[in-house]
C-alpha cells in the first residue's frame, strides 16, 4: 500500500450528498474529486488516477450501469455504487457489470468508510497476491481457509466440504468483504449455463452455513444481501 | 279537510304538467273559421301590445297576403329573414327554425300552423317547428283555421267538397295554453272578400263561388265556435278539478275504435275522436291482424300503420292485435280493457254473403253483452283513392324478401304440376283395380301436400289441374275433356271445392305456424338479449350486445352513439364490431339526443337522413342514440317490430343505467374513502415528519451556532440525535413509498426459491443495531421446503413485523420467530412479550393509518402492518394477529407451498482436503 493519500472520485448529481461524502472522506485522509454527471465523472476517473470510484446510479445524463461498463473497459479499480432503495434491478445490473460493492441510500458515513476500506484492501491483497490463506474470527469461532491446499478449518478442526461447497466458499473468500451477486456465484461455481437457477445457490449456501455457522439463522461468516447476493464477512 | 279531496296522483300529474309548462314556452293559437277573418291582424296587434309591455317579440314568419292594413302592422316589429328554399325551380320562403332558436326571443310569431314545409326542411310540418320552439322555452303566437284540424277534416270535406291536405293534430291545438277565437260573421267576411281585402279581385270572385259560399262559411263558423266551446268546457273542468270541486261523474267511458285496411279507417278514427271528446272518454284504436290481413300487400299495411299513427296524434292509444278471428280478438280485448263502447265500420258484406259467412259486426253485436256499439257509415269523399284490392291481394305479402318468396311460389306451381302428374300416374297404373273414387282421393292427397309445402296459390292451381287431368285421363270418354255422364260434373265440383277448402285450411295453418314461429323467435331473441344484458358488467359489453342483437333482429347495421362530457354526440371510440353502422349523421343524432324524439328516415324529423335515429332514454335524460340502417325500412316500422325495438331499447337503457349507477355509487364510495384516507395520511405524515424535523433542525442549528462552547460529548449527543431522527424519517418515507407502490399495483412479484432461514438471517443482520440487547429466539424446523417468494418484499414484511414489536414492547422483552408447515402452507409466527393487542382490534390493526395508541407520539403513520398484509396477500397467504395466553401478542402469516423446483445434482464427493491441489 502506498503511503500517499488514497484518491477517490465521487460521481453524484446531488450536491448535498457530494458535500457530505467529501467532508466525511477528507476528514479520514482521502483526497476527493467530484463530478456531477456521468461524462464528467468518466473524465475525472481517467485523469485523476483514482484508487476508487463512488458512483451514484441515478445520474442526469447517462445510466450508471453504462458508466460502470465504460470504466471496466480500461480499469479494474474498485467501484462502489450508491443507489436508491427502489432500484434493485439497476443495482444488480451494475454489480454484474463489474461494480465491486453497493450502498443503499440513505447510508451512514461509517458504512461508506467500511466499504471503502474493504475494497481498497482487496485491491492491495490481489496486487500482493498474498491471499492464499484466509482467516476470519466470528463471535468465538475461527475459520481458516487455505486456498493453496484446498483446506477449510473451523477452530483448527478440518471441515469436510463437497466440491461445489468448496468452490462456493472459495469464490466468496477471494471477494471477502464484497458482495457477490447470485449471477456471478452461479457463473463461477456451476458455469454460465446455470445462471437462471438461483435456488441451487441457496441450497448449497444453506449446507455451507450448516457446516460453518454456529447458528445458521444468524450467520457470522456468510451474510445474505437479500435480493442481491452474498457477502463473506471481512473483519 | 273534507273527505273527498282530490286524488294525490292526479294532483301530482297536474303539478308536473304545470312544471313542464313553466319550462316550456306558452302557445297561443289565433283560431278562425276560415281565411280572411283577421287572424294574422289580431295576432300582430297582440304582438304590438306585448312589445309595448317590454317583451322581446320577433316575427318568425307571417303571411300578409298583401293585405294593406296587416302589412302596416309589421312596422316596428323585428322580423327574422325567411329561409329561401329552391324547390322545382321556384324559390319558396320558409320559416328559419335554426335562426329562431339561435335568436331565442321571448315570444315569436309563426303564422299558418298547418303549413307543410318544403322538402329538405328539418320537420315536415310547421307545427313540428312550433313544438321545438316551445320545447326550447320560447312562447309562440300562431294562427290556424278550423278546417285544418285533423279530426274535423272529413266533416269539412263533407260540407265544402274540398279535400284538406294540410292538417294539424288536435293534440297540438288542445295543448295550446290559450286559444283566441277570431270571429267574423259570414256576411261581413263576404263583404270583405268583395272589397278585395282578402284576395285579389279576380281570385276573390272565384273563391266566393267555391269555398266561400255563405252556407259553407256558416257551417265552418259553427264548427270553430263549437270547437272553441269544447276547449272552454275542458278548461272549466280543469279549473273545477284544480279547485277541488267534485261532482258525480258518470263511470269512466272507454272507447275502442276498430279499424281495418280499407278506406273506412280514416273516417272511423276521426269519428272515434269526436265521440271520445264528447264523452270525455279515453279511446283506443285497435287493428286486428288476422292471417288473411297479414297477406295484404305492403302498401295497404302501411296505410293502416299510417292511420294508427294519425290516431296517436289525435290522442288515442293504439294497439295491434294478432288473432285468427277478428270478433273474438276484439271482444277479448274489450273485456280485458273494460271498454264501454266499440266503434266499428258498417259491414261491407251484404245480402246472401253476409247471411252465409256472417260478419264481424253481427258476431260482435250478438256477443258484446253490455258494451255499446257505434256503427259508422262510409262517407264517400270526393277524391278518395281506391286502389284495386284484388290486384294487390294477388301478390301475397310474406314480410321478408319479396324476391325469394317469388321464386318459392314459382317452384310451388311446378311442384303442383308434378304432384298432379304423379297422382295421375299412380291412378293410371292401378286404374283397372280401383274405383275412380280412390283416384280422386289420390289427387286430393297431392293437393294437400302442395298446400302444406307451398301455400294457397299453388294448391288451388293443383286442385284445378287435378280436376282437368282427372277428367281428361280417367273419365270416359278417355283422353278428351268431354264428359259422358253428368254425374261426374258433381264429382268435379266437389273435388275442386274440397281442394280449395284444403288449400285454405292448410294455408291458414301455415300462416299461423309462421306467425307463432316469428313470435317465438322474437321472444327468444328478447330473452337472449336480456340474459346477455343481465350478465354484462361494463358499458362496453352492453353496447356490444345491443348492437349485435338489434342488428341481428332488424337485419341491419346499427350503432350506439354517445355524447361526450359537453353533450356533443360523437362516434364511438372503441373499435367497431362487425355489423356496426359507419358514417352515421352526427347532426341528426345530435338532434335526437337533445330532443329525445326519433328522427331520420321514415319519421317526422329530418326524414332525408339515410338511417333511422332513435333515442335511448334513461330515467332522466337521453343516454344514447341508436342509429339503425335496416335492409327493410318498412319492417322496422311494423307495429310489432316497433314494440320489439322499443323493448330492446328500453332494456339497453335500463342495463346502461344500472351499470352507470353502480359505477357512480362505487366512485362515490371510493371518493369518500380516498378523501378520508388522504386526510388521515396528511395528519399522520405532517405529525411524523414534523417531529423528527424539529429535532433535526434544532440539533443541527445548535451545532451550527456552536462557537466551540459545547464539549465533545454534547456535540456527539446532538449528532446522534440528528442521525436517529433522520433514520426515523427515512423509515417513514420508505413505508409511504412502499404503500403507494403496493396500492397502485406497480409491484410485480420477483419470485425466486428461497429457504426461509436465509431470509430470517438477512433480516436479523439488517436489524442488528436495533436488536441490540433483545433476546431473539429463532426456531425453524429442518424440513421447511423452499418457498417461492419475492425476497425483498418478504424481508420487508419481517422487518415491519419486528419493528412493530420493537415499538410496542419493553426494550428488553423477548421476541420469538418460529415456523411450522403442513401439506399446503408454511405458517410463520412472530411472538412478543409486550402488552398485547387491544381486544377487538385484531382486524383493524391491518387497516391503513391504524394506531394502537393514537395519543402516543412515538408511533408511526400506521402503515407498517398494512404493508405486511398487502405483501402476504400478493403471495397468496393470510396474515392475522392474536394475543398469547401467557401474555404478549403474536402475528402469524402463511405462505403457500408450491411444487419445488428441480434440485441440483447430488454432489457427495470425497472431502475436499483429500484431493490434490
Amino acid at each position: 500500500m502506498t503511503t500517499s493519500r488514497p484518491v477517490v472520485v465521487v460521481i453524484e448529481d446531488e450536491a448535498p450528498i457530494r458535500q457530505v461524502i467529501r467532508t466525511g472522506l477528507a476528514s479520514h485522509g482521502y483526497e476527493v474529486h467530484e463530478a456531477d454527471n456521468g461524462k464528467l465523472g468518466l473524465v475525472e476517473a481517467a485523469t485523476r488516477k483514482p484508487d476508487l470510484v463512488i458512483l451514484d446510479l441515478g445520474l442526469p445524463d447517462m445510466d450508471g450501469v453504462e458508466v460502470v461498463k465504460q470504466l471496466r473497459t480500461w480499469t479494474s479499480l474498485p467501484i462502489i455504487i450508491l443507489s436508491a432503495r427502489t432500484m434493485e434491478m439497476d443495482k444488480i445490473a451494475a454489480l454484474d457489470a463489474g461494480a465491486d460493492d453497493y450502498l443503499t441510500k440513505p447510508f451512514s458515513m461509517g458504512e461508506l468508510l467500511a466499504r471503502l476500506r474493504v475494497s481498497l484492501r482487496h485491491v492491495a491483497r490481489v496486487s500482493e497476491d498474498a491471499g492464499s490463506v484466509f482467516e476470519l474470527d466470528g463471535s468465538g469461532r475461527k475459520m481458516r481457509v487455505d486456498l493453496a491446499h484446498r483446506r477449510v478449518l473451523l477452530d483448527n478442526t478440518e471441515v469436510h466440504l463437497t466440491p461445489i461447497e468448496y468452490r462456493l466458499l472459495a469464490v466468496l473468500v477471494k471477494n471477502a468483504g464484497k458482495v457477490v451477486t447470485h449471477r456471478q456465484l452461479l457463473k463461477y461455481v456451476w458455469g454460465p449455463g446455470h445462471v437462471d437457477r438461483p435456488h441451487y445457490l441457496r441450497i448449497y449456501m444453506g449446507c455451507l452455513r450448516a457446516k460453518l455457522e454456529a447458528d445458521p439463522a444468524r450467520p457470522r461468516f456468510l451474510h445474505t444481501e437479500i435480493g442481491v447476493g452474498y457477502r463473506l464477512a471481512a473483519e | 279537510m273534507s273527505e273527498d279531496r282530490p286524488d294525490p296522483d292526479a294532483l301530482l300529474a297536474r303539478v308536473q304538467r304545470e312544471e313542464a309548462r313553466r319550462v316550456r314556452g306558452r302557445l297561443k293559437v289565433f283560431f278562425g273559421a276560415s281565411a280572411g277573418v283577421g287572424k294574422t291582424y289580431a295576432m300582430l296587434s297582440a304582438a304590438h301590445e306585448k312589445r309595448d309591455e317590454g317583451v322581446d317579440v320577433v316575427i318568425g314568419i307571417v303571411e300578409t297576403h298583401r293585405r294593406a292594413d296587416t302589412e302596416a302592422l309589421l312596422a316596428g316589429l323585428e322580423m327574422l329573414p325567411a329561409r329561401q328554399v329552391e324547390y322545382k325551380g321556384a324559390t319558396l320562403r320558409e320559416f328559419d327554425l335554426d335562426a329562431a332558436l339561435a335568436r331565442k326571443p321571448a315570444l315569436i310569431i309563426v303564422d299558418e300552423l298547418a303549413h307543410t314545409n318544403a322538402q329538405g326542411s328539418r320537420h315536415p310540418k310547421r307545427w313540428n317547428d312550433v313544438e321545438e320552439l316551445l320545447d326550447a322555452g320560447i312562447d309562440v303566437f300562431t294562427a290556424v283555421n278550423v278546417q285544418h284540424l285533423e279530426s274535423l277534416k272529413d266533416a269539412v270535406a263533407g260540407i265544402t267538397q274540398v279535400r284538406i291536405w294540410e292538417t294539424v293534430p288536435d293534440t297540438v291545438f288542445d295543448s295550446a295554453d290559450e286559444v283566441e277565437l277570431v270571429d267574423l260573421p259570414p256576411d261581413e267576411l263576404i263583404a270583405r272578400l268583395r272589397e278585395g281585402k282578402v284576395y285579389m279581385a279576380a281570385q276573390a270572385e272565384r273563391a266566393i263561388q267555391n269555398f266561400f259560399r255563405k252556407g259553407n262559411l256558416i257551417a265552418l263558423r259553427e264548427m270553430a265556435l263549437r270547437r272553441t266551446a269544447e276547449r272552454v268546457e275542458e278548461q272549466m273542468r280543469d279549473y273545477r278539478e284544480h279547485q277541488g270541486i267534485t261532482e258525480v261523474w258518470q263511470a269512466g267511458e272507454r272507447l275502442l275504435v276498430c279499424i281495418g285496411p280499407g278506406e273506412m279507417a280514416a273516417p272511423l278514427v276521426r269519428a272515434g275522436r269526436r265521440l271520445a271528446n264528447a264523452l270525455h272518454a279515453e279511446w283506443i284504436v285497435a287493428y286486428v291482424e288476422t292471417p288473411g290481413l297479414q297477406r295484404l300487400p305492403p302498401e295497404e299495411r302501411d296505410r293502416v300503420m299510417e292511420e294508427l299513427r294519425t290516431a296517436e296524434q289525435l290522442g288515442a292509444r293504439t294497439v295491434t292485435l294478432s288473432a285468427p278471428q277478428m270478433s273474438t280478438a276484439i271482444l277479448d280485448y274489450a273485456h280485458e280493457q273494460n271498454i264501454t263502447r266499440i266503434v266499428l265500420g258498417k259491414p261491407r258484406r251484404s245480402g246472401w254473403r253476409r247471411w252465409l259467412f256472417g260478419s264481424v259486426v253481427d258476431t260482435l253485436v250478438r256477443e258484446a253483452g253490455d258494451i255499446g256499439m257505434h256503427l259508422i257509415g262510409a262517407a264517400s269523399t270526393p277524391d278518395a283513392v281506391r286502389n284495386n284490392p284484388m290486384l294487390a291481394r294477388s301478390r301475397a305479402y310474406l314480410g321478408l324478401q319479396q324476391h325469394s318468396a317469388d321464386k318459392k311460389r314459382w317452384m310451388g306451381y311446378v311442384a303442383g304440376a308434378v304432384a298432379t302428374a304423379a297422382a295421375s300416374f299412380v291412378g293410371w297404373i292401378s286404374g283397372p283395380t280401383h274405383e275412380l273414387v280412390n283416384v280422386v282421393m289420390i289427387y286430393l292427397l297431392g293437393v294437400m301436400l302442395v298446400a302444406m309445402r307451398f301455400g294457397r296459390g299453388p294448391s288451388i292451381f293443383t286442385a284445378a289441374l287435378s280436376v282437368a287431368v282427372f277428367d281428361f285421363a280417367f273419365i270416359p270418354p278417355a283422353f278428351t275433356f268431354a264428359v259422358s255422364d253428368t254425374r261426374y260434373v258433381v264429382t268435379f265440383a266437389v273435388m275442386f271445392l274440397v281442394g280449395i277448402v284444403i288449400s285454405n285450411l292448410t294455408a291458414s295453418l301455415r300462416t299461423q305456424a309462421r306467425i307463432a314461429g316469428y313470435r317465438e323467435k322474437r321472444a327468444a331473441a328478447l330473452y337472449e338479449f336480456s340474459r346477455v344484458l343481465a350478465a354484462s358488467h361494463a358499458e362496453s359489453e352492453v353496447v356490444e350486445a345491443a348492437v349485435k342483437h338489434i342488428g341481428d333482429e332488424f337485419q341491419g347495421q346499427c350503432v350506439l352513439l354517445f355524447a361526450d362530457a359537453q353533450g356533443r354526440v360523437e362516434y364511438p371510440k372503441a373499435p367497431s364490431q362487425t355489423g356496426s353502422l359507419h358514417g352515421a349523421d352526427l347532426a341528426v343524432a345530435q338532434w335526437v339526443h337533445d330532443n329525445g324524439h326519433p328522427a331520420g328516415q321514415g319519421t317526422d324529423t329530418l326524414a332525408g337522413a339515410e338511417a333511422v335515429y332513435l333515442p335511448l332514454k334513461g330515467a332522466e335524460q337521453t343516454l344514447a342514440v341508436l342509429a339503425i340502417l335496416p335492409i327493410n325500412l318498412r319492417r322496422l316500422f311494423l307495429p310489432e317490430q316497433q314494440r320489439l325495438l322499443e323493448t330492446f331499447l328500453s332494456q339497453t337503457g335500463i342495463a346502461l343505467e344500472r351499470i352507470r349507477l353502480s359505477a357512480s355509487a362505487q366512485q362515490a364510495q371510493i371518493k369518500v374513502e380516498t378523501e378520508s384516507l388522504r386526510n388521515s395520511l396528511l395528519a399522520g405524515i405532517s405529525h411524523d415528519l414534523r417531529t423528527p424535523l424539529a429535532a433535526i433542525i434544532g440539533a443541527a442549528s445548535t451545532l451550527d451556532g456552536d462557537d466551540a462552547r459545547l464539549d465533545v460529548d454534547s456535540r456527539r449527543e446532538l449528532a446522534r440525535n440528528i442521525h436517529d431522527e433522520a433514520q426515523r424519517m427515512a423509515r417513514l418515507a420508505n413505508n409511504i413509498l412502499d404503500m403507494a407502490r403496493l396500492d397502485s399495483g406497480a409491484v410485480t412479484l420477483n419470485r425466486e426459491w428461497y429457504p426461509l432461514e436465509e431470509i430470517v438471517g438477512g433480516v436479523l443482520s439488517r436489524l442488528q443495531p436495533r436488536l441490540e440487547g433483545r433476546p431473539v429466539s429463532i426456531s425453524l424446523p429442518r424440513d421447511l421446503p423452499l418457498l417461492h417468494l419475492d425476497a425483498v418484499l418478504i424481508e420487508q414484511l419481517f422487518v415491519n413485523l419486528i419493528e412493530n414489536a420493537l415499538k410496542y414492547t419493553p426494550t428488553d422483552s423477548a421476541i420469538a420467530v418460529s415456523a411450522s408447515r403442513d401439506a399446503t402452507e408454511v405458517t410463520v409466527t412472530l411472538a412478543d412479550r409486550g402488552p398485547g393487542i387491544p381486544p377487538g382490534s385484531e382486524e383493524a390493526l391491518f387497516d391503513k393509518f391504524y394506531r394502537a395508541k393514537p395519543e402516543q407520539t412515538q408511533s408511526g403513520v400506521g402503515l407498517g402492518l398494512t404493508i405486511c398484509r398487502a405483501i402476504v396477500t400478493a403471495h397468496g397467504g393470510r396474515i392475522w394477529a392474536e394475543n398469547r395466553a401467557e401474555g404478549g401478542a403474536q402475528f402469524h402469516f402463511t405462505l403457500p407451498i408450491e411444487p419445488e423446483p428441480d434440485m441440483p445434482p447430488v454432489d457427495e464427493m470425497p472431502p475436499a482436503g483429500a484431493e490434490a491441489p
